[in-house]
């Protein structure tokens, strides 16, 4: 059994990263592409406390970085899914694809 | 020193009665705005008089001199050390008599209009119109500074415009107003320039301080002025011919005048009051405020001057002759007594006995202000009768109306020289100063004066004689009383404003000057004239066929004076084909295609450009995430592998 290391973890946080990003990209459905971004948040956490605990242990600003990106992901949950509701009593619909007026 | 409250109050009060009249005259004036106008300025005319008295006769005088005096004056905008525009009063003789004439006739006018221009509909617009022009004529008159008689000079230039368009909705008289704005706008550059220069060299703007310092012949100013040239001519002289084109517009002189005959569009008092008493002659007395410049310092400008004039006088009277319209040939007389003014002002020199020409001009100006507005509010009461203005329509009109015929033969003889009618003894005193200097003048003036005579007579005969031509139906009298006193107010005037001694009051230099009467000299005139008299009614007095016999024989010089020397096709030929085709067209091609060419370019560009590129703002969210991603990965590649 290997202990895990830092080039591990950076691997997980990646893959995660880039599953979230497949997922923005692909899903058309406001609420799972507010998932993906969640993911994309928590592989940058992952990253953060990694690069903390290996690199500088002796330190704590990646763990503050965590709480407050945390925090932030809370708040811009609360936001996302007031905008998708809000979108779907006008559009009947929180299909990305259906909301696309913003246009020239 | 007079106290000058009431002396600003002589032009002030037309204009509070124009403010009152143009802004609530519509709403509360309706009927009463004629009375209204007309009390204020009887007052103004009061205060006139009251202030020529005292100027005459109480403090104008010392030792002997009559002095300019500047009662008021109030620095407005200030350029430099000792060069300002100021609203100033100033008062000397001529200022002085202006006053007089101008509020005298717009009073008669004022009066007068409140019969003839009965039941308009813009009543209190017209008065409110005319007090404006008072107004300004009267600011003119009293300016003490060069720049302000210029705002009051544009002042009356707006005002008559307004009351030659005042019939707006008639396509001649609104294409009337604008040829009388443009022409006098075009003569007012050269004014302007000519403001211009003598202000730059003698350094002031001031009358009194101008006049001083460009006649004295050693100051420097007067120096610097005559030894900087242009073309061969001297600076001084060309500011003065620059103001002198001023004068020439307002004055309607040759070649200047097209504008004069078609500004008959205006109601008839309104020609009496501004095309023939009062603006008219702004040219006349611009030219002899700066008399003593012109005298003293650019006796070329002078004789210019008595050169246009004398032509003016001698054309104006040959196109008089064959003019069919009786305002159009007052128009012309105008014209040509007016042409007498500056003639005797070109020829008269500065002092003393010399300027006797001045003098005339001046005396010239008040008797021919009495017995043209009178020919005018005449001529008014016959196209009130007849409705019309063609002399073909009337004819034997003395019996329907007694006591214009009789004020309209009076105002004929003054016109005609014929003594002892105010006319004669100015234009003795013109004749008199154009033999004494210069002979050519002398003569032209003759030959003017008998065909003065000839073609006043053609029109007197060819109204009040001859045959009835109109209809005998629908009398109405002769117009109230109203319109009859100006009539018979002015008529006094323009048979005995000759008998005062105006050498006394008036002259170039102040002092007093005697004009003794030189018996065997108006011999000649007066033959002139009488024979001009006689002719006409030998011709217009019962019907006949000798003046069209004597036109077909005279057919060249007929026609050509008929369609006044063709002097409007001149115009219209270099301004339609000359200008607008070697200047106009150019210039509006470069316009459309260069001009608007660029900027035509530059918009289609923007537009092209954003069409191609706009599909980037698709509105799909995903879209602007994918360019996002690669905008950041691209940042990346570059951070890591360039920016080293």
């Amino acid at each position: 059994m290997i202990e895990p290391g830092l080039y591990h973890i950076l691997f997980i946080s990646a893959t995660l990263f880039f599953i979230g990003v497949y997922g923005f990209f692909t899903r058309r459905n406001l609420v799972t592409m507010l998932m993906s971004v969640e993911l994309i948040l928590n592989s940058v956490n992952l990253n953060f406390i990694a690069f903390n605990k290996y690199l500088w242990y002796d330190r704590l600003d990646g763990v503050f970085f965590t709480i407050f990106i945390i925090a932030i992901a809370a708040a811009e949950a609360a936001v996302a899914i007031a905008i998708i509701i809000n979108l779907y009593r006008s559009h009947k619909s929180i299909d990305v694809e259906d909301a696309e007026e913003m246009k020239y | 020193m007079p106290n000058a409250t009431y002396i600003a109050l002589i032009p002030l009060l037309p204009l509070a009665g124009f403010l009152m009249l143009g802004l609530f005259g519509r709403k509360y004036f309706k009927n009463t705005s004629g009375i209204i106008a007309t009390t204020l300025l009887l007052i103004s005319t009061a205060l006139a008089l009251y202030t020529a008295y005292g100027y005459f006769f109480e403090y104008g005088k010392v030792d002997g001199v009559y002095q300019k005096l500047v009662p008021l004056k109030y620095t407005w905008l200030q350029f430099s050390e000792g060069v300002s525009i100021d609203m100033g009063i100033i008062l000397d003789p001529i200022s002085v008599m202006m006053l007089v004439v101008v509020t005298f006739i717009s009073l008669m006018v004022h009066i007068y209009s409140l019969g003839y221009m009965k039941g308009d509909e813009r009543f209190p617009v017209y008065y409110g119109f005319l007090g404006l022009f008072t107004f300004s004529m009267l600011g003119l008159v009293v300016s003490s500074n060069i720049f302000q008689i210029y705002i009051f000079w544009e002042l009356v230039g707006v005002s008559s415009f307004l009351l030659i368009g005042y019939y707006y909705d008639k396509p001649s008289a609104v294409a009337a107003c604008k040829k009388a704005f443009i022409v006098t706008r075009f003569a007012d550059v050269g004014f302007l320039i000519g403001i211009l220069i003598l202000s730059f060299y003698s350094g002031t703007l001031d009358f009194n301080t101008l006049i001083e310092r460009l006649t004295v012949p050693e100051s420097n100013e007067l120096k610097n002025a005559v030894a900087a040239s242009f073309l061969g001519v001297s600076a001084l002289t060309w500011g003065l011919v620059l103001v002198f084109i001023g004068g020439a517009g307002k004055s309607a002189m040759f070649p200047l005048h097209i504008w004069l005959p078609d500004a008959m569009e205006g109601p008839t008092p309104v020609s009496a009051l501004i095309h023939a008493a009062t603006m008219v002659v702004a040219g006349v007395f611009l030219v002899a405020r700066l008399f003593p410049v012109f005298a003293i310092s650019a006796p070329s400008a002078l004789s210019l001057v008595g050169y246009v004039g004398a032509i003016s006088a001698l054309i104006a009277a040959v196109i008089a002759c064959t003019q069919t319209d009786i305002k159009r040939v007052l128009a012309y007389s105008t014209m040509s007594q007016i042409g007498y003014m500056m003639f005797a002002l070109g020829v008269s020199k500065y002092g003393g006995e010399e300027g006797l020409g001045y003098t005339a001009s001046m005396f010239h100006l008040f008797t021919h202000a009495m017995f043209k507005a009178l020919l005018f509010l005449g001529a008014g009461a016959v196209i009130h009768f007849i409705h019309s203005n063609e002399m073909k329509d009337m004819g034997g009109l003395r019996k329907y109306l007694p006591i214009t015929h009789i004020t309209f033969l009076i105002a004929c003889l003054a016109i005609a020289g014929v003594p002892p009618f105010a006319g004669f003894f100015s234009k003795e005193e013109i004749l008199l100063a154009a033999y004494q200097h210069n002979p050519t003048i002398y003569w032209i003036a003759l030959i003017t004066s008998g065909l003065t005579a000839f073609y006043m007579f053609r029109l007197y005969f060819s109204i009040f004689w001859n045959k009835e031509h109109h209809p005998h139906g629908e009398r109405h009298g002769e117009g109230g009383f109203v319109m009859m006193m100006p009539l018979v107010l002015l008529a006094v005037g323009a048979a005995a404003a000759g008998f005062i001694p105006f050498g006394h009051f008036v002259s170039s230099d102040g002092k007093q000057l005697g004009t003794e009467f030189h018996l065997q000299f108006s011999i000649a005139p007066v033959v002139l004239g009488l024979a001009g008299i006689f002719i006409a009614m030998w011709m217009y007095k019962k019907e006949n066929s000798k003046p069209d016999k004597l036109a077909t024989s005279l057919s060249g010089l007929y026609k050509a004076a008929y369609h006044k020397f063709y002097i409007d096709e001149i115009y219209l030929f270099i301004t339609k084909k000359i200008i607008f085709n070697l200047i106009g067209r150019p210039a509006a091609w470069i316009d459309k295609n260069i001009v608007d060419g660029l900027m035509n370019a530059t918009g289609n560009g923007t537009k092209d450009i954003s069409e191609i590129i706009k599909g980037v703002q698709s509105g799909k969210v995903q879209q602007y995430a994918i360019y996002f991603l690669a905008g950041i990965i691209g940042l990346a590649l570059l951070f890591i592998y360039w920016w080293k």
